[in-house]
């Protein structure tokens, strides 16, 4: 059933595409309906696996037999939690993207294309497919951002797509060399993890397949295309994007480079610690001096992306249940605040100019954007009861005795990241005269919408539910940690 | 039917069809080029019917003395690697005739000297004697010749001329050389003069038989031969004809150009350079190797600095078939005559056989593209004139979106596989061409992007203004290559089934 998730997007990408000439309004109501199937399906397919969050085969079938590739679809905990955020996210950007109306057939196109890759990318067991995914996500993005984007929209695209591409490059020798180096003419995930490489060429591996995936990860200082992206996307995309999108990297450096190399980890952890480290508090820093409100959340991005990068270099199975957990619950809290942003305040407003924003009060104006935008800081604050403060408390925990410094760096990025936060807060919804400016507006912001509401609500129910009772996540996520696939890792790292 | 001569009956109906276009009534003439070209169709998919594709050896095998004094025989066959040029070359000729245009398909010189452009491409792919061979390879340059100087933009004659003389050059070093490869062994027929080098026996016979020319003489027989198909490819430094040649010719003829015409100069690689000269190849391998990632790289660097539409292309091309013949060169490595360099060998020759008829494919797309994009801006592709043309032609936008991807080798398009098995079979041999290639690869998708913007996006240019979406009738001759584009990308066993039997089979001599 879960396979099912991947052949919808993509079935409705076309319809979508179809009913551009016809119907375009139409196209709407197959991304709602195929988007919300997409996350029923996610979630009664879990329950087929094995003991909880155990691998299941969904489908295998030869596909390149001259390289011994398979069409093999398979899941565990850890993909079925990312095609769950998959599916809340892409539900949330439809909604978030109801108003769209300049060619929206071919908008939800596109949209439903990128879903369906990545719904690939989670569940691909067979390392050839798992690229073939990642590299499709690459178009639709290109596409949804130079067509329907903002600010320097080409430039953004076309810087997103050329770092994805170097990152995929240095994936795709990984890949090759991995797939030599086993040998057994096969890409099978569990075959190539079974076989270990030799220390020295597991090393050098680790080190370009983690580098190629941390790309699109956002590691610091390969950083730079994720905030010009996420601020020249449009809102449903750069929800994607800082949702979903960041997340391929990341799961691309668990699934591959940590599994199938588990010994490279020793020789790079202190450099890849050390870079999210710093990427935690620099995207915080940079966060507090922007001035522009979608920056402030493109920078936060990155600072949250560095936790996820620390817990996975930490190697301990804390350390990478918090990286999963907090893949989801970022996925969630910058969905929301990405809708914020871009919807809800860009589209009314006009400006995302945070000292034009504090001419007036907005939280007078648009009080649900100030309350949603108020929760949703405080969840990507860390506040305890949101699913951000179960994620990094397991990700600082778990990364703890391998890197006190950068632990505490990041300790330090979270005060930073409560600073910035609040300043946006203030400075958007809570500053400037309580009374309308005069002249006064010609006529009154347009009320938020329904589907705005209903978006909202899901994403926020979703972080706090979560957070919450986590064991709905980590029910999922620990068996999956238990799996021969990480039996060499845990091996290594004694867990 | 075993006996049916089918290739020969293949070859030769371009050109009955030809001198049939010459005596019809003028406006018959565009539904007889679409018939012959539609039974050149037909005959090569019952070819693939016929194919046996679990054997790898040659098929439909026919051979009749033709000049015995010289040991020449007729000898047609196909095996895995021309069964899909001829496939490829069938498919061109329609769609290339088609994209052309009323005007220009209705001409009867066009349409006949297209048609004859085919026979020789069939009878290339086809002729496994060197005479033979060579005199379809030499037969293809002169429809080109005309199709360019009668045809092309302003500049056409100094192209034509540049692009005659710099293959009819290259042409002659190679019958020199082959000559003395007769002289030695006794022989033109490709087929035991690949059994002649792979046993010794012809290394032995040159000094032999051809005394007082040195030791070298082999080298300089494979440098005659190796010159001729470089600068069909080309290969850098030969390239000088290409950017004019596919600037100046019509699009819809360099269309058969590159997709078809450049292919035979990788063939020839394939199917006399490295049998006949297999101990030549691996002593020049380090100098050539570089010169297949030079060209990668170079070609690369050179379209993104373009500012026309036809020359990026052009060079794009010649980036492309950079990969294919790094790949053949790398498996010619004596480091493949281990068992893992061997299976990496076999992977990167079906990656060049099947990179050879993607880029076909994807190359024919693109410049149909051009062509369609000209007719609507009165022959304008330069960037600067172009622009915002998505708002205008969504359709065309969309269709050649997809070839660009194509091109790109995006997962899910026919490019990717291609070029994957290539760089799968070179990396173990070769890490470091390998690695400088990549920078190729990176380059192609910044100067396709790049593409796509100028053409496609910002504001809407002056000469958009008129500009109209296809129509059905060119949307319904675009979309079968598309098709064929996303079918090859997500099943490419659907090639591979034809070639891979043939290169394992075809491989395991060459390894001395």
């Amino acid at each position: 059933m879960l396979a099912w998730t991947l052949y919808l997007s993509f079935a409705a990408a076309l319809a979508s595409f179809g009913a551009a000439r016809c119907c375009p309004a139409l196209s709407r109501w197959i991304a709602l309906l195929s988007s919300l199937g997409g996350l029923t399906l996610g979630i009664a397919g879990a329950w087929a696996l094995p003991s909880g969050g155990g691998l299941l085969t969904l489908v295998k079938v030869p596909w390149i037999p001259l390289l011994g590739a398979e069409y093999h679809l398979a899941a565990d905990g850890i993909s079925v939690v990312l095609v769950w955020l998959t599916g809340l996210a892409a539900t949330a950007g439809v909604l978030f993207s109801w108003n769209v109306s300049h060619r929206a057939g071919e908008f939800f196109g596109w949209y439903l294309t990128l879903v369906g890759a990545v719904y690939g990318v989670f569940l691909s067991w067979d390392l050839l497919l798992f690229f073939v995914f990642y590299e499709i996500a690459i178009v639709p993005k290109y596409f949804l951002i130079a067509i329907w984007g903002s600010t320097r929209r080409e430039y953004g695209a076309m810087k997103l797509a050329l770092y994805s591409f170097a990152g995929s490059a240095a994936v795709l020798i990984g890949l090759i060399a991995a797939y030599l180096l086993v040998g057994g003419n096969t890409f099978d995930l569990t075959h190539l993890s079974t076989r270990p490489l030799s220390e020295a060429s597991q090393s050098w591996l680790f080190g370009l397949i983690f580098l190629g995936f941390a790309v699109l990860a956002g590691l610091w200082p390969f950083h730079t295309w994720a905030p010009t992206g996420h601020v020249a996307a449009p809102t449903a995309a750069s929800m994607l994007l800082a949702g979903v999108i960041m997340k391929l990297g990341a799961y691309g450096c668990l699934r591959v480079a940590l599994t199938l190399f588990p010994a490279g980890l020793a020789a790079w952890a202190g450099v890849f610690g050390a870079l999210a480290g710093i990427g935690i508090l620099w995207g915080a820093l940079v966060a507090l001096r922007q001035t522009d409100f979608k920056f402030v959340i493109g920078y936060s991005s990155v600072s949250h992306m560095g936790f996820v990068m620390l817990g996975l270099v930490a190697g301990t199975s804390l350390g990478l249940s918090g990286a999963v957990f907090q893949m989801f619950s970022h996925g969630i809290i910058a969905g929301l605040l990405f809708a914020v942003v871009g919807r809800m305040v860009y589209d009314r407003c006009h400006t995302r100019n945070l000292d034009e924003l504090s001419q007036q009060r907005l939280a007078h104006v648009l009080p649900f954007t100030a309350i949603t935008f108020t929760l949703a800081g405080l969840a990507s604050m860390g506040l305890p009861g949101f699913s951000g403060f179960v994620a990094e408390l397991q990700v600082l925990t778990g990364a703890w005795t391998r890197f006190p410094v950068w632990v505490a760096i990041a300790g330090i990025g979270l005060i930073v990241g409560v600073a910035y936060t609040l300043r946006v807060i203030q400075l958007v919804f809570f500053s400037g005269e309580t009374t309308v400016p005069s002249p006064a507006p010609s006529e009154p912001l347009e009320p938020i919408s329904l589907p705005e509401k209903l978006g909202a609500g899901m994403l926020l129910t979703a972080t706090l539910v979560v957070g919450l009772y986590p064991r709905l996540l980590l029910d999922w996520i620990l068996p999956a940690l238990q799996t021969p696939l990480f039996a060499e890792l845990r091996r290594r790292t004694g867990w | 039917m075993n006996d049916w001569p089918l290739l020969t009956l293949l070859t030769f109906t371009p050109l009955a069809g030809a001198l049939l276009l010459l005596r019809v009534p003028a406006p018959w003439v565009r539904a007889t080029g679409r018939c012959i070209s539609a039974l050149g169709l037909l005959q090569v998919a019952w070819l693939l019917t016929r194919f046996d594709t679990s054997s790898g050896a040659l098929q439909l095998v026919q051979k009749v003395p033709w000049i015995p004094s010289l040991g020449v025989d007729y000898f047609v066959g196909v095996d895995g690697l021309s069964v899909l040029l001829v496939a490829l070359s069938a498919l061109l000729v329609p769609f290339a005739l088609e994209v052309a245009g009323a005007e220009r398909a209705g001409d009867r010189n066009f349409s006949a000297l297209i048609l004859v452009l085919q026979m020789a491409l069939f009878g290339t792919f086809t002729a496994l004697n060197f005479i033979h061979w060579f005199l379809h390879w030499e037969l293809a340059l002169v429809p080109a010749y005309f199709l360019i100087k009668l045809w092309g933009r302003e500049d056409r004659r100094g192209a034509a001329t540049q692009f005659f003389v710099y293959t009819f050059g290259g042409s002659v070093a190679m019958l020199v050389a082959m000559q003395a490869v007769y002289l030695a062994a006794g022989t033109f027929d490709l087929i035991q003069l690949r059994e002649l080098a792979a046993s010794g026996e012809l290394a032995r016979r040159l000094p032999e038989r051809l005394p007082g020319w040195g030791e070298n003489l082999g080298l300089l027989l494979f440098l005659g031969v190796f010159l001729g198909l470089a600068v069909k490819v080309p290969l850098v430094p030969f390239h000088g004809w290409l950017a004019p040649t596919y600037a100046s010719a019509p699009p819809c003829v360099t269309l058969l150009l590159t997709g078809a015409m450049s292919k035979m100069g990788v063939y020839g690689f394939l199917r006399i350079l490295l049998p006949v000269f297999p101990h030549q190849t691996q002593t020049l391998l380090g100098p050539l190797v570089a010169l297949a990632v030079i060209t990668i790289l170079f070609a690369a660097f050179a379209a993104l600095a373009q500012p026309d539409l036809r020359r990026m292309l052009a060079y794009s091309s010649m980036n492309h078939l950079g990969y294919a013949l790094l790949g053949l060169l790398v498996a010619m490595d004596p480091a493949a005559r281990s068992i893992a360099g061997a299976s990496a060998a076999t992977t990167a020759l079906s990656g060049v056989v099947l990179q050879l008829f993607n880029h076909g494919l994807t190359a024919a797309a693109l410049f149909a593209c051009v062509e369609l994009l000209e007719r609507r801006t009165n022959g304008v592709s330069r960037f600067d004139q172009l622009g915002g043309l998505r708002t205008v032609a969504p359709v065309f936008a969309g269709l050649m979106g997809i070839s660009v991807f194509a091109s790109l080798g995006l997962p899910g398009l026919n490019g990717f596989i291609g070029e994957f098995l290539i760089f799968a079979g070179v990396f173990p041999i070769a890490p470091l061409a390998a690695l400088l290639s990549l920078i190729g690869l990176l380059v192609s998708a910044w100067f396709l992007l790049n593409l796509l913007q100028r053409v496609f996006q910002g504001p809407l240019v002056e000469l958009g203004r008129s500009f109209t979406d296809l129509t059905v009738r060119e949307i319904v001759t675009l979309v079968p290559a598309v098709t064929l584009m996303f079918l090859l990308g997500i099943v490419p066993q659907l090639a591979l089934a034809f070639i891979n039997p043939t290169i394992q089979r075809f491989f395991t001599p060459l390894t001395p």
